[in-house]
This record gives structure tokens, sequence and C-alpha cells, in this order.
């Protein structure tokens, strides 16, 4: 026994993607992404510089305000960017629902940990 | 979707072992675990960060971990993972505009971004002299 639906079609329909969230999942990733694009290259290349020198060379590079506000912008993108995408490697993945949750809000834990560490210490090191 | 198992009888669609390879698959496949990888090579770059703020011994340490052979294969790895990440990345998001789908152009591509992958890495890490790359830390 069905009892009819108060809810218009379009209400039930809105926000049912995959994640219960539509297209936002989908979205950001690529939005990260097209950050990334930038953001990794510059990083990448930089960083195999700045760590050829020893620790005077790393802090003196990571220090420059200009420096400290990209590797802060960076791995800020690039954690929430594989948050998203380890979001999904677990979804696909692991089907007991106690299993999911816990893993997934360990991801968001680990991402969010990162961040604080690495907030704290360019920081630290540009301050 | 069912808390334990599955319940459903009827024929599951094959998986890895029953297709054949294609190189697009290969590429997929190569996407998520290069995705993993640079997870935790994300780690190693929060790790780096921190010893550089922890002062000259953590960092030192943390040099010394990384300029081992271990750390020089498993920081080449990780360029390697996040050069072909990254490219692919961008095939993907060309993939998304409804471009590139036919199969000739899809193979191609796939094994653009694989050879590109491996080829920019080689190069950062040859053209740049950076081999070994934590060589020569004292201070």
């Amino acid at each position: 026994m069905t009892q009819p639906s108060l809810r218009t079609p379009l209400a039930r329909v809105r926000g049912l993607g995959p994640a219960k969230e539509g297209a936002h999942h989908f979205i950001t990733q690529r939005v990260s992404a097209l950050a990334l694009i930038v953001l990794v290259p510059w990083m990448l290349l930089s960083l195999l510089s700045a760590v050829r020198g020893g620790y005077e060379d790393a802090t003196a590079w990571i220090g420059t305000p200009f420096n400290a506000v990209l590797i802060t912008l960076t791995v800020a993108a690039s954690l929430y960017h594989m948050r998203l995408g380890m979001q999904v490697v677990i979804e696909d993945y692991i089907g007991r629902t106690t299993t999911r949750a816990v893993l997934l809000i360990l991801n968001t834990f680990v991402c969010v940990f990162l961040f604080a560490v690495a907030a704290f210490s360019v920081l630290k090191i540009a301050g | 979707m069912s808390q334990t198992g599955w319940t459903d009888t009827r024929p599951k669609s094959p998986h890895l072992q029953v297709w054949r390879w294609h190189v697009t698959m290969l590429g997929s496949i190569l996407h998520r675990a290069t995705g993993v990888g640079n997870y935790i090579g994300a780690m190693m770059i929060v790790g780096w960060l921190f010893a550089a703020a922890s002062g000259s011994y953590a960092y030192r340490l943390f040099a010394d971990l990384a300029g081992s052979l271990l750390g020089q294969l498993v920081l080449f790895g990780f360029t390697v993972s996040i050069s072909y990440h990254l490219l692919n990345g961008v095939r993907h998001l060309a993939l998304d505009l409804g471009t590139g789908f036919d199969p000739k152009t899809a193979n191609a591509t796939s094994v653009l971004t694989l050879l590109g992958g491996v080829a920019i890495s080689v190069a950062i890490w040859v053209l740049a002299g950076l081999t070994p790359v934590f060589s020569g830390i004292a201070s």
C-alpha cells in the first residue's frame, strides 16, 4: 500500500544523484581539476628546484609571499580534488554500509588534517 | 543496495577477466590507480612542508629518507603518477565536452597520455639534472 506522494516530481528528482547531490560532485571535481592544471605544474617544477639546496633554501622558497600563497592554493585544491576522487573509489568498491561510511568519514578527516598541517607549516615558515 | 552481500540471482555483468584488453581501459584503470597514488604523494608533500616547518633536524631526516634509493624510486613513481594523471585528466575534460569519443581518437589519446606521462617525468628528472633530487643536503 503506497501513499500518494504530496511532493512534486521535480522535488523528488532534484538532488537525487548517486551521492544524493545531483551533479555537484561531478562539477566540483572538474572545477578543482581546472585549477590544478595550472597549479600542479608550477608546484612540481618549483618544488624540484626548491629541494635541491637543503633546509635553508627550502624554507626560503616556501617563505616567499608569492610561493606561500600558491603552495597553500595548490595543497588546498589537491586535497579537495583527491577527497572527491577517493570518495568515488570508496563508493565503487566498498559495499558494506558501515565500512563504507567509516572510510568516507576517514577520507574527509585525512584530507582536512593534511590541510591543517600544510597550512600551519607554510604560515609558520612564511610568518 | 543491501547491507550484506549480493542477493540478486541474475547474471552479473562480465568483469575485468572477461574483457579483451583495450588501451582506453588500461588508461582508465591507471587514471584511478595514479589518483590513489597521488593521494599518497600529497601526504609526502605535506610531510615535506611539515618537516621544513619543524626545523633543520627534522628536515634532514626527511631529506635523507627521500634521498635514499627507495625514496628516489618512490619520488620518481610519484612524478610519473602526477604527470600521467594530469595529462589524462585534461583528456577527460575534453571527453566531458563530448569530443574524442570515436575509437580511433580515444585509443590514440590514451596512448599519447600514457607515453606523455612517462616522457614528461623522465624529462623533468633528466633534463633538469635533478637526479638525485635530495643530494648534497648538509645544512
